[in-house]
Formats: C-alpha cells, sequence, structure tokens
C-alpha cells in the first residue's frame, strides 16, 4: 500500500511500486483529469506537482509520490499562481480540444510559481514539454503573460 | 468473425453521388434512424431543443466537438432564433439520428469544414420554429393572435402584461404542428452569431472535468490493451498467453480480428500483460513494404493517362511555341493525424443491447459497425458521444471502436480500449503520399501561356467510399487542384494509385497536396519570369475578385516589398477551400540549417462568421499542424512496419518554435466558408517560396530539408 496525499487530501493505492502516478490517479484514484498522450514523457499531457515541482506522471513511478504531496489540475485552483492560470487561460480562451490543457496550465502554474514575471525565453524553456497537437501556443503565451500581469499580454 | 469488419463497411456504405458542387455521401443504414428525439421526455420541442419545465435549455449539437468549436457555434445558431440566454444553455451531443444528418455528406459525419455551412440556415430554422412554437403554445393559453406575442431571452409576453417563461410553454409547445413559414432575423439584429463570444466549453477544459473518450467509466468496466500486428492488415497465427493470464489483475487474454487483447482490471495492467504475449502474426500482402518501393511505385503510376480533371487549349502546342518552359516535381510523404488522445473506445455489448461511448466523429459509421458486429438492431444500440481530444479525420474511422465492440461481446463485459501512442502512430490511416509534376510555358514577356499538372497519389475515397470513385476521379483528391490564375492552356490530370499502406481522410485533405505543388509552381514562373511573385499573381487574377482582395491585403498588412532585417524573406501563397479564401505571407530565416518561420500573416474572407474568436482559434491551429507538417512530417515504412512511433520520431511543433501569427479577416456577407482546414495546406507553399526568396533554394519535397 503506497499512501500519498492527492489535493490535500490522503489517498493510498494498493498497487506495484512500478505503477505509473499517472494510471493511479486516472484509474485506481478516478481522477481522469490527468491526461494519457504518449507515456514515454515526450508530451507533457500527463504533468503534476510532485511537493510541487512539475513532473510526467507518465514516467514518475507511484512508489517515487509516497510520503509526497501531489497536485493535478483537480486541485490546481488551490494555488493563487494556478488560479491566475485558470483565469487568464479562460480570458483567452486558450483550449480548443482541450486535451493537452491540464498539462499545460500545470506547467504554466510551476512556471510562474517559480518566476512570476517569465520573459518569453522563460516561457519557451518551461512549455517546451507540452505539446498541443490543436496548436493554442499563441493563446497560451499570451495567457501565461496575462496571468503574469506584464504587458505583453 | 475475422471476414466480418470489411464487408460489413462496404455493404452498408451504399450509393453516393456528387451534387450540385457539394459532395453527398449517401449512406444508407435502413431502420437505424427512428425518430432519436421521440424516445425524449415531453420537453423536446424538435430534435435541437429540450425545455425542462424548470426552463433548463438544452440544445444539441450533432457534430462531433475536437477543438474547432462547434460546440460553441451550432447551439449559437439555434439560439439566436430561439430567443434564449446563451450563457444559461445546456448543449449535449445528438444520437445517431436521420434529422442530424450532414446535408453536405450525406451522413451523420463531422469533416470537410461542413459544419456551419450546413447549419446556417437549418439551425437558425429549428430555432425559429422551436420559438413560434413557444409563441402559439402561450398564445393558445392566453386566448390571443399570435401576432401580440414576443419571445425574448427564454420569456413569451403578450398582451396585458401577460408573461411566461419557457419551461411553462415547453409541453404545450411539444405537441402543436412544425411551422412552415419561418422568417429568420436579419443579420443587422443578430444578438450572437457573427460576435467573439467565448466558448462555454472552456471551462470544463481548464478544470479537467470535460469528459473525453478516454475518460469514460462504466459500473463493472474493465480496462484491456490490444496487440496488433506491425504489419497493419497482418493477422494472428497463434499466441502463447500463459505468462499473461497469471499476472495480476488479468481477467481474459482473447483473440479478435486485428489482434490478441488482454482485459484487466486496470489498464496498466493490462498492457503489461499485453506486452507478456508471445503472438505469431501472419503479416499479410504489406510485409515488405518501404518506403523507396512506395516512391517507386508512385513514380511509375505516373505513366499512366490517368483521369482528365482539366482540358483547356492546347498545352502541347503552346509549350512548343513557349519562350521558356519550366518544370517541377513536387512529393509530399504520408503524415499521421496523431491527435493527442490516442485513439480509445468503450463498449457494453450484451445479449439483446449494446453502449458505445467515445471519440467519434462518424456517428453512422459507428452504429453500422455496431450493427454487424453484434448482431443487434439499430434500436438495441445506444451510441454516445464524448468530447475528442482531437480528431483532424482519425475518428472517421471506427476500427478502434470495431476492436472494443468485439472485445465486449468476447468477454461478456463493458470494457474501455486504450491504444498507447505508439499503436497509434503505427496503426493510423495515413494522409496520403503525392507526387506531382508541373510544367509550364512562358511567353516573351514572361507571362504563363501553358500549365500541366499530374499527380499520383493513393485514394482515400476508393477505400471509405468507392461509388464515388467515378472514370477514375475520387473528387477528395482533386481539390484545389485547378489554379485560380488566368492561364489559356492548361491540362490537369490524377492517377490513383494505392501503395498498399492505409490511407485516410486528413485536415484539409487534397487541398494540401495540391495547393503546395500549385503555388509553389507559380511562384517557380514567377522567377522564370524574372517577376515578382506577388505581382507576378495579382496580374493573373482579373477575373477573381475575392482571390485578388484576399492577396493583397495579405500583402499590404505583410509590409510586402518593404526591407527586412537582412538573413530573413518574404514569401507568398494563395489559396480556395471550403469557400473559404486565404492568402498567407510568411518571414522565415535559416537558423543552423534549418528553416525557422517567424512571422505568418493570414489574410482570409470566409463570408459570414458564427463566431470570429473561433475562427481566429482555427486559423492559429492550421499555422501550428501546417508548421509541423513542413518541418517534421514523414512516415516512412521498413519491412511493412512503419518506424515512426512516438514523438520523439514523429515530432509535432512545439512552444518555442511556433511563429507569430497575425490574422486580418475580410468583412464579408457572403455565405459562411470552412475554417477548420485550409490554412494548413497554404502554409508548405508560403514558407517554401520564402526559402526560395532567402536562399534560391526551391523546396519540393515534404518536409523541408536544406541540406
Ligand atoms: S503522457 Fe506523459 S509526457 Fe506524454
Ligand atoms: S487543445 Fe488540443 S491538443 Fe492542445
Amino acid at each position: 500500500m503506497i499512501t500519498f496525499t492527492v489535493n490535500g487530501k490522503q489517498a493510498s493505492a494498493d498497487v506495484p511500486g512500478d505503477t505509473p502516478l499517472l494510471w493511479v490517479l486516472r484509474d485506481t484514484l478516478g481522477m481522469t483529469g490527468t491526461k494519457f498522450g504518449c507515456g514515454a514523457q515526450l508530451c507533457g499531457a500527463c504533468t503534476v506537482h510532485l511537493d510541487g515541482q512539475p513532473v510526467r506522471s507518465c514516467g514518475t513511478p507511484v512508489s517515487a509520490a509516497a510520503g509526497k504531496k501531489v497536485t493535478t489540475i483537480e486541485g490546481v485552483a488551490a494555488s493563487a499562481a494556478g488560479k491566475k492560470v485558470q483565469a487568464a487561460w479562460a480570458a483567452l480562451d486558450v483550449p480548443q480540444c482541450g486535451y493537452c490543457q491540464s498539462g499545460q496550465i500545470m506547467s504554466a502554474t510551476a512556471l510562474l510559481t517559480a518566476k512570476p514575471k517569465p520573459t518569453d525565453a522563460d516561457i519557451d524553456s518551461a512549455m517546451a514539454g507540452n505539446i498541443c497537437r490543436c496548436g493554442t501556443y499563441p493563446r497560451i503565451r499570451a495567457a501565461i503573460h496575462k496571468a503574469a500581469g506584464s504587458k505583453e499580454a | 468473425m475475422s471476414q466480418l469488419k470489411n464487408p460489413s463497411r462496404r455493404t452498408f456504405l451504399k450509393s453516393g453521388a456528387a451534387v450540385g458542387g457539394g459532395l453527398v455521401i449517401g449512406v444508407s443504414l435502413p431502420g437505424m434512424f427512428n425518430n432519436a428525439f421521440a424516445a425524449a421526455d415531453s420537453s423536446a420541442i424538435n430534435a435541437w431543443v429540450r425545455i425542462g419545465s424548470d426552463n433548463s435549455i438544452t440544445i444539441l449539437c450533432a457534430r462531433s466537438e475536437m477543438g474547432q468549436g462547434v460546440v460553441m457555434a451550432l447551439p449559437t445558431l439555434v439560439a439566436e432564433e430561439l430567443e434564449v440566454d446563451l450563457n444559461k444553455v445546456k448543449v449535449e451531443f445528438a444520437p445517431p439520428g436521420e434529422v442530424y444528418i450532414n446535408s453536405m455528406l450525406g451522413g451523420q459525419l463531422t469533416g470537410g469544414s461542413t459544419s456551419v455551412r450546413d447549419a446556417w440556415e437549418k439551425l437558425r430554422i429549428a430555432g425559429a420554429q422551436a420559438r413560434m412554437m413557444l409563441v402559439a403554445a402561450a398564445a393558445q393559453e392566453w386566448g390571443v393572435d399570435t401576432a401580440k406575442c414576443t419571445a425574448r431571452n427564454g420569456m413569451v409576453s403578450g398582451p396585458k402584461g401577460k408573461m411566461a417563461k419557457y419551461g411553462q410553454l415547453a409541453e404545450a409547445a411539444s405537441k402543436l404542428p412544425v411551422p412552415k413559414d419561418v422568417v429568420l432575423k436579419d443579420p443587422s439584429k443578430f444578438r450572437y452569431v457573427g460576435k467573439p463570444l467565448k466558448r462555454m466549453d472552456t471551462a470544463g477544459k481548464i478544470t479537467g472535468k470535460t469528459e473525453f473518450g478516454i475518460d469514460v467509466k462504466l459500473p463493472g468496466m474493465l480496462y484491456a490493451s490490444l496487440a496488433q500486428c506491425p504489419v497493419i492488415g497482418g493477422k494472428v497465427v497463434s499466441f502463447d498467453a500463459a505468462k499473461a493470464k497469471g499476472m495480476p489483475g488479468v481477467k481474459h487474454v482473447v483473440q479478435i480480428t486485428d489482434g490478441v487483447a488482454v482485459v484487466a482490471d486496470s489498464w496498466w495492467q493490462a498492457k503489461q500483460a499485453r506486452d507478456a504475449i508471445d503472438v505469431k502474426w501472419d503479416e499479410g500482402p504489406n510485409k515488405a513494404l518501404n518506403s523507396e518501393s512506395v516512391s517507386a511505385g508512385l513514380a511509375t503510376a505516373m505513366s499512366q493517362p490517368g483521369a482528365q480533371i482539366k482540358q483547356q487549349g492546347n498545352v502541347a502546342e503552346a509549350m512548343k511555341t513557349a519562350a521558356k518552359t519550366v518544370q517541377a516535381t513536387y512529393e509530399m510523404p504520408f503524415l499521421s493525424h496523431s491527435p493527442l488522445e490516442p485513439m480509445n473506445f468503450t463498449a457494453d455489448v450484451r445479449k439483446d443491447s449494446a453502449l458505445l461511448i467515445g471519440s467519434i466523429q462518424f456517428q453512422q459509421l459507428a452504429m453500422g459497425m455496431a450493427s454487424a458486429i453484434t448482431g443487434l438492431k439499430p434500436e438495441q444500440i445506444t451510441i454516445k458521444t464524448t468530447f475528442l481530444g482531437g480528431g483532424f479525420g482519425r475518428r472517421i474511422d471506427c476500427d478502434y471502436m470495431a476492436q472494443a465492440v468485439e472485445i465486449s461481446k468476447t468477454v461478456g463485459a463493458p470494457v474501455k480500449l486504450v491504444w498507447t501512442r505508439e499503436d497509434d502512430m503505427t496503426h493510423d490511416f495515413y494522409r496520403p503520399i503525392s507526387l506531382t509534376q508541373m510544367s509550364g510555358g512562358l511567353d516573351a514577356s514572361g507571362k504563363p501561356v501553358a500549365l500541366s499538372f499530374k499527380m499520383s497519389s493513393p485514394s482515400v475515397t476508393a477505400r471509405l467510399f468507392p461509388p464515388l470513385v467515378k472514370d477514375g476521379v475520387d473528387p477528395l483528391m482533386t481539390e484545389a487542384i485547378l489554379v485560380p490564375y488566368d492561364i489559356p492552356n492548361q491540362s490537369v490530370a490524377t492517377v490513383i494509385h494505392d501503395t498498399g499502406l492505409r490511407v485516410g481522410y486528413m485536415r484539409s485533405v487534397s487541398h494540401a497536396l495540391n495547393v503546395f505543388a500549385n503555388e509553389s509552381f507559380i511562384d517557380e514562373m514567377a522567377a522564370a519570369a524574372g517577376k515578382d511573385p506577388y505581382e507576378y499573381r495579382l496580374a493573373l487574377l482579373d477575373k477573381q475578385p475575392r482571390f485578388k482582395n484576399v492577396l493583397q491585403l495579405a500583402a499590404e498588412k505583410a509590409g510586402w516589398g518593404k526591407p527586412l532585417p537582412s538573413g530573413r524573406a518574404r514569401g507568398i501563397g494563395l489559396m480556395e477551400g471550403y469557400d473559404t479564401y486565404m492568402a498567407q505571407v510568411a518571414e522565415v530565416s535559416v537558423v543552423d540549417g534549418a528553416v525557422k518561420v517567424h512571422r505568418v500573416v493570414v489574410a482570409v474572407d470566409l463570408g459570414r462568421m458564427v463566431n470570429p474568436n473561433i475562427v481566429e482559434q482555427q486559423l492559429e491551429s492550421n499555422i501550428v499542424f501546417g508548421l509541423t507538417a513542413l518541418l517534421y512530417g514523414d512516415i516512412t515504412l521498413k519491412d511493412g512496419r512503419v518506424q515512426q512511433s512516438n514523438f520523439h520520431e514523429y515530432k509535432l511543433l512545439r512552444m518555442p518554435e511556433c511563429p507569430k501569427i497575425e490574422m486580418h479577416i475580410v468583412k464579408s456577407t457572403e455565405k459562411p466558408g470552412g475554417i477548420g482546414e485550409p490554412g494548413m495546406a497554404l502554409l508548405s507553399p508560403t514558407v517554401a517560396n520564402a526559402v526560395f526568396a532567402l536562399t534560391g533554394k526551391r523546396l519540393r519535397k515534404m518536409p523541408f530539408r536544406l541540406a
């Protein structure tokens, strides 16, 4: 039995420790906001925060989360940065199909937590791991600036 | 069972005919459509509108939402005439039903950038009819003339301050006859249509609440992973599942038409057990396919006469007397759709019923497939469409749905089948590869006098809707094949050549292939004439005002002809697709030997719009999609296997590579054009032309490689 917290609540999973955190979240805990896109840490759709750091949950064994704090899209609004990011995303109507957006928002929230006023270069490097097949990149960039309150928005 | 899938698909896709320029895929499925909405409660005013006694208003959306915004745009059309507050409307995806058929396509199908074009009048009429019935119900109750009553904001008001909310009138209204004479609002009175409204599906998508196919959960549901032959079309000879059966959580290992499925308590368990199965495959007729032989086959096919699409004047004669001639060959590779949500599907097949839920682009095909596999009647089958995590044409096919249905039927439990990304990339229906030979003749002044176009490419339509291919012409292979330019002698021909690898419709379909060749070639002719490529095009467009207008707009906004920093250059391109006219100017440089696109200016005339916000999203989306294709897109084959397995080998554009995109939309009262697809087709020639301007090198083969 592996225990950790998800969005502030105690959670446990009776699965082998090498099971990816992604599938524990989605299938064991029924939290489907975190998405499966590639299973190979290439697309970022599965991004969650582990003790505040963005990680690809498809490549994170659940054993690595034992005793730690996991934050997912379902709980990201609990942080000030997460709230601002979601508000900016709504204001600029970022999503198209929406499938990558949980991961985008988790990466953007981690960026703004670490760097409240990111430059375009900061955005490029923080967001490069998140693929959007629908091409919402221009709006993601604008929304991050908007969430940061900088004038590029 | 093994024979089932293809023959059944053939038998239920019957007649088809091209009618009045619009393509109609006639899909006949007798008995499947029994007034889908009749079963709904008395709150159904018609097929599109349900009003509850609590005043809740639900509008049905009969097209699949895969990012393109139909879930917003289509209800907007209904709400405009229904006179309700769009912000309070709930939207549900429609079940299969005759009334929901896309009359531009002849099936309940989302594709061809037809959603708004098909719905533009139909849904406004549906909204108006529902409103008129509500008004009539109020008038009846009050014993007054309907002319004395007006509807606004979900409420009917009548003489002497009488008021009734729609919810109070719905039941009575639903029993009234459907009005025939409907007068639609004058566009100047639109409250919602044409306004840049925010999408109502955004909230769910930024909180993780939106349900995609992959998120479906049914009581008692098991999870499946399927081993398919690495060569598409191969079959199981034998398999050893001894080890897999002993693995934790594994409930069943079953053989189906397309391979061997493991069904387990969780998907991860199913996937691990699947990896532990040793399957012997008969790799089938494609086991020796490789990219070199495919290309050679296309080249050989070029020597066939093919089907003549256009013959005007005498090209051979004109070429003989031309002052200068130009020749070029263009090549496009196979592409994978790769929507970010991998293929997946949930099915619950029982003895006398079946439930299918997931990401579907073609509800009718799904129904026909399910009925053929289960032997159930359509009225015993329920189909629910979720949000799609991208589609781009991939989810028109129903191979993954058929697999889920077969697995559920075999194990007797609800099952969710989820493909890995590797499954998805190696078992796509790929965008057709193509080879196009062009030649042109110029007179002494440089004006083009002859143009010859010949393409060889596999036909998607020949696989999916064979009756639509007539006299060797696939109408979905010849889109945008004719140039808008005034050139007196023209010959245009296509050769259908099946390479063996299965092909599917992909965003912009053949526009991408044909526009790349045509817009690159007109640029080559301009260069041969020593003329500016913008001026050269412009001089040939006197009879084409909408083309001319967008071309001028793009050039002006991009600062065509104005100096650029050194190391940068511009290219230009022009097209029509889906009744939408578009020009682009791209600004490029070469960084570390690779093409870098800095800025794309798009000018577009798509007639009337439902929602300019969504139009802009789609334009942005198309630029990114097109840039992925021209920089990276390349599906190759070796020993019958697709060699790309995941995003490290089949790259998709990422944030740092995304250019600045500037959009200029022409105000227009023309009928609406489609916007989901044309932009991606045009970007490749536009960028190739810019690279030529910068380096003098012509990029005639995609993806673009400078070395
Ligand atoms: S699913 Fe984890 S990075 Fe793609
Ligand atoms: S919104 Fe569709 S993949 Fe990003």
